[in-house]
């Protein structure tokens, strides 16, 4: 009954990579205009903080019906944690209720605890199969692509940053889509893995 | 001898600035993007052949849902930003 309700794995990868894409253009828009223009209405202020958040809310039901070991469980329920600690972090800012700017640090944390998931839960090598080239190309995505919103806290008003920022997680966006099950990675498939699918 | 006493008075071009274009363009291209994987990988829209396809497999359409992202982007946000920057811009 449960695996019925329970999504493929390539899928809940294809509804996180539409959750990041679209934060992935609204903070390509952001930077092209700047925050004071983002900023003006108050609803486009809470847009995609409120989707960190909600990202991080549907980490938990990844983290109960994907638990294939211990692993997969804490790197999913840190995930989880992480990323609704920074979206509350960037919603409080946005309401005017936080006010030191180093609570921009929170992304950059979000994005190396992430990373850093993506790489501890994936136990193979990287030609194993597509599903683990993936993972560990996500993780190294996200770690290195961390910079961006490092270097942003300290300078907001950067363009290059704003949109290596943005261009991070539309590279993350595009590349979870291309998760499958089991399909082959550069004509390697592990016998292991499995049977490859479409 | 001109007989007409009005001229015909023409619209009045806007000019974008480039900040404008580029916001202009994201949502566009997200849709571009996505037709263009639907039209490479047809089978990952469910949708046009149904049957014996599970719940997940026609709920969650990859292509469909790059250009709903798109689209929700050029409807919804662009617009006021637009607005926003010309404003800002004056």
């Amino acid at each position: 009954m449960i695996l019925a309700v329970v999504p493929p794995s390539e899928h809940v990868h294809w509804m996180f990579a539409t959750g990041v894409l679209l934060m992935g253009v609204c903070l390509l828009a952001q930077a092209i205009v700047g925050e004071e223009v983002w900023n003006r209405r108050a609803w486009r202020r809470y847009l995609w903080p409120s989707l960190i958040f909600v990202l991080g809310l549907f980490m938990w039901p990844v983290m109960t019906f994907f638990t294939n070991s211990t692993a997969h469980m804490l790197a999913h329920g840190s995930w989880a944690q992480v990323l609704m600690f920074a979206g509350a972090a960037q919603l409080g800012l946005a309401s005017g209720k936080l006010h030191s700017h180093y609570w921009r640090l929170t992304i950059p944390l979000a994005l190396v605890v992430s990373g850093a998931a993506f790489l501890l839960h994936e136990q193979n090598g990287w030609l194993y199969s597509r599903s683990t080239f993936i993972h560990h190309l996500c993780g190294w995505t996200l770690i290195v692509g961390a910079i961006f919103p490092l270097a942003l806290t300290f300078r907001p008003r950067s363009l290059p940053l704003g949109v290596g920022y943005a261009a991070t997680l539309i590279l993350l966006s595009v590349v979870l889509y291309t998760a499958r099950d089991v399909a082959p990675i550069l004509g390697h498939l592990s016998p292991e893995a499995g049977t490859p699918h479409r | 001898m001109n007989s007409q006493v009005a001229t015909e008075a023409s619209r009045p071009r806007i000019r974008r600035s480039a900040r404008s274009i580029a916001v202009l363009a994201i949502g566009p291209t997200v849709v571009l993007a996505g037709l263009i994987w639907a039209l490479a990988q047809p089978y990952r829209i469910t949708l046009l052949h149904p049957h014996e396809q599970g719940f997940w497999w026609l709920f969650v359409q990859p292509p469909v849902w790059v250009m709903l992202v798109g689209l929700f982007f050029h409807a919804f946000v662009a617009p006021g930003i637009l607005a926003d920057l010309e404003e800002a811009e004056r």
